[in-house]
């Protein structure tokens, strides 16, 4: 049985090997995306393009407008007379927000009555649109002391603090999740096609003529993966130590047992979709539309699971992503035992074993 | 002429010889914009909150229940220590932590501010900071409560979404992201499936032009692609109801160059390819994945660090996104769009001509 699944094995490295293409799609890929996507990808917003309307043209009017440029956030992009003409800068996206201040401002202000300021944003990226106006009102307030010439005193405060990313790097929070969506894309993507090749090419036939079995067969094709996936899997946690400062703050054994689950689990799905398909081009579709898109949306990648609705997030709890997701940011970010991540290593035990047993099911069927 | 139309039912024939194939093209972008129009929300709601309240007097409680009953939290601990919010953090049950000191109704008593501790988990830092910035203003309600109302007030107003749903952004952006990904699924597999099972030396002794056969594969596609646009558009109307705020042909006549644009890309990975296998790799992980990161979707544009800014002008999905989001929030016309139009057009015929030219190289 061994000598079965390890002459399996060895073809396809050396199918792979031929293709010096595809194996280093899947072994380089997952690395130059994420040293790609580690750099360019961020929700730290910055350089705002602002426009201001000074319908007040004073001293204190200035330095209102002056706080806001010198707060390192915005960047002045117009300057205008009046309010009218602000629609055309908004939709041709010259300008995402702009600071209207009254004609009265001065005089209210040094007259101590309160007042109000205009601030006009495009609100299409909610996302954006909440961080701009944060930083806004952060602005203002810092500015209430020295217009007024009164300390206001404020009955209730917060000290923050932020724990396990203290300076709420998006990077640090991206990159787990970046690396889970790739090799999960790259594992299914890797097995999809492994049986659906031979029935297309008309080597199954040889295949069924040999006294390999079904479950040889899929151990076989999917140990070449596992031991590509494996590699590339590292590369990329090295280097998003390396270069973006992820700090591996747990244990590097437990890290790579829920990353070889992880994979054997996107392995097994890719081999069950490729018994089902006829050809690869139905495969790839499928590969890809239960691979990517669930992975980038329902994992909780970016978007926040307990943010959506209670049908979705049942939804996601057959996204093995979901399950990686959790236990890297724990392992990782917070360094921390099996106590507290423990159930979602579990559930990505079942939820490879109910793949590959699907798998080797339909397989035993195709042979 | 007739070659070409020949060259079309025969494709036509293939497509619908596969009813999975078929069944995969509508049905799935439905389903999948369904489901993902709702998961993809950065409105975050009930951030889940631990509290520690280490001053257990009334008015520590009155403002751990100003915490409960704002529509923000949801609080899912209370304990005595700070040492046993540790375990909430940790295995993310809790999100916020907030403590209240020991001394704090007597700092308040006194007049001073009274001062609270609010941890984010900044592992999530999209749920971290809004936690944080949730936490904020419950204190700042609490405190115009108690008549310290700040004398300068930012009064906002939001255009094109003024209530900040993430959706209206969002699901257009899925519309895009599908389109992308279903017509070039299918055209990235059209060339080198022949050569692969062995009949592209059949459709070389035809007396097809290779612009024939190129015009061949992506016209059937293209159609596709078309009912795919519709489709999608339908659920994202009548379903998500994001209001469309510009007009509709604008926004077909622009959607044309896009789907052109995908499935030349599609089309040309098909001629660089040997195998099936390596035309799904490429695909997937040199055209989609690069274009869907770094075309505004969901991490904009302006965040990135320049060279990336630049290295956006070369991706269709970017210019495609820019018009869906113009045309259904803020009602843009071509007066708008004209520039994103006319660079999706070039796009288009170069990426078919690159096709076209390293056609010609294989049948050399």
């Amino acid at each position: 049985m061994i000598r079965r699944i390890l002459a399996t094995t060895v073809k396809e490295l050396l199918q792979l090997k031929r293709d010096w293409r595809t194996a280093l799609a899947l072994l380089g890929m997952p690395i130059v995306l994420l040293m790609i996507y580690g750099y360019a990808l961020s929700f730290d917003v910055t350089d705002i393009r602002l426009g201001v309307v000074d319908q007040s043209r004073t001293q204190a009017s200035r330095r209102m407008v002056e706080a806001f440029l010198k707060s390192g956030y915005f960047v002045q992009r117009a300057v205008l007379d009046d309010s009218r003409p602000l629609d055309d800068l908004f939709t041709t996206e010259t300008i995402q927000a702009a600071l209207v201040i009254p004609a009265d401002f001065a005089a209210q202000t040094s007259a101590r009555r309160p007042t109000s300021i205009l601030f006009v944003l495009d609100g299409s990226d909610s996302q954006t649109a909440n961080t701009v106006l944060g930083y806004a009102r952060q602005i203002v307030a810092s500015q209430i002391g020295s217009l007024y010439g009164v300390e206001v005193q404020v009955a209730y405060q917060a000290t923050p603090l932020v724990w396990y990313n203290p300076d709420l790097k998006s990077s640090i929070f991206l990159v787990p999740g970046l690396l889970a969506f790739i090799l999960m894309v790259s594992s299914v993507i890797a097995t999809s096609l492994a049986v659906v090749r031979e029935k297309e090419r008309g080597t199954m036939e040889s295949l069924r003529a040999t006294p390999i079995r079904a479950i040889e067969l899929l151990l076989g094709k999917t140990l070449p993966y596992l031991l590509v996936g494996s590699v590339s899997a590292a590369g990329s946690l090295f280097l998003a130590w390396a270069l973006f400062d992820v700090p591996i703050h747990g244990s590097l054994l437990w890290l790579a047992v829920v990353t070889l689950l992880f994979l054997a689990g996107g392995l097994g799905w890719g081999i069950f979709i490729s018994t089902l398909a006829e050809t690869q081009q139905l495969a790839f579709q499928l590969a890809l539309l239960s691979s990517m898109l669930p992975t980038l949306l329902l994992s909780g990648f970016i978007f926040p699971i307990s943010s959506m609705p209670k049908v979705l997030q049942l939804v996601s709890l057959i996204v093995p992503a979901r399950y990686y997701i959790a236990a890297l940011r724990s392992i990782v970010l917070k360094g921390v035992g099996p106590d507290a991540w423990g159930i979602n290593a579990v559930a990505l035990i079942i939820y490879a074993s109910i793949v590959l047993l699907l798998a080797t099911i339909r397989m035993v069927r195709s042979l | 002429m007739r070659m070409l139309f020949n060259m079309l039912v025969k494709e036509l024939l293939q497509l619908r010889r596969d009813p999975r194939i078929l069944a995969v093209l509508f049905i799935a972008p439905i389903v999948q914009l369904t489901i993902l129009g709702y998961a993809a929300t950065t409105d975050i709601k009930l951030v889940e909150l631990a509290i520690c309240d280490l001053d257990r007097t009334p008015t520590s409680r009155g403002l751990a229940e100003d915490f409960t009953a704002s529509t923000y939290f949801r609080r899912v601990a209370t304990v005595d220590t700070q040492d046993a919010l540790d375990p909430w953090l940790a295995s993310s049950k809790a999100r916020v932590a907030v403590t209240i000191p020991a001394g704090f109704s007597a700092d308040r008593a006194a007049g001073r501010t009274g001062r609270v501790q609010v941890v984010a988990d900044g592992s999530d830092a999209m749920v971290g900071t809004l936690g944080l910035a949730y936490a904020q203003g419950v204190l700042q309600a609490a405190s115009e409560m108690e008549g310290a109302r700040l004398p300068l007030e930012l009064r906002p107003n939001v255009l094109y979404n003024p209530d900040l749903l993430s959706r209206y952004f969002m699901v257009p952006g899925v519309l895009a992201l599908i389109i992308l990904i279903m017509t070039m699924m299918l055209s990235s597999m059209a060339i080198v499936r022949e050569t692969e099972i062995g009949t592209m030396e059949q459709l070389l002794v035809t007396p097809l032009t290779p612009s024939a056969v190129i015009a061949g594969k992506l016209v059937p596609y293209a159609l596709v692609g078309v009912v795919e646009f519709l489709t999608t558009l339908a659920v994202v109307l009548f379903w998500f109801e994001v209001p469309l705020r510009g007009s509709f042909w604008i926004l077909a006549l622009l959607t044309a160059p896009f789907i052109v644009c995908c499935l030349g890309l599609g089309l040309l990975v098909s001629t660089v390819s040997r195998t099936q296998q390596q035309a799904m790799m490429i695909s997937t992980f040199v055209v989609m994945l690069p274009q869907i990161y770094l075309s505004g979707f969901i991490f904009p544009i302006q965040n990135m660090p320049q060279i990336f800014q630049w290295v956006t002008f070369a991706i269709p999905l970017r210019y495609y996104v820019t018009i869906l989001r113009g045309v259904f929030l803020k009602g843009a016309g071509l007066e708008v769009l004209w520039p994103e139009g006319l660079v999706l057009v070039g796009l288009a015929a170069l990426i078919l001509s690159f096709a076209r030219l390293r056609y010609r190289v294989r049948l050399g």
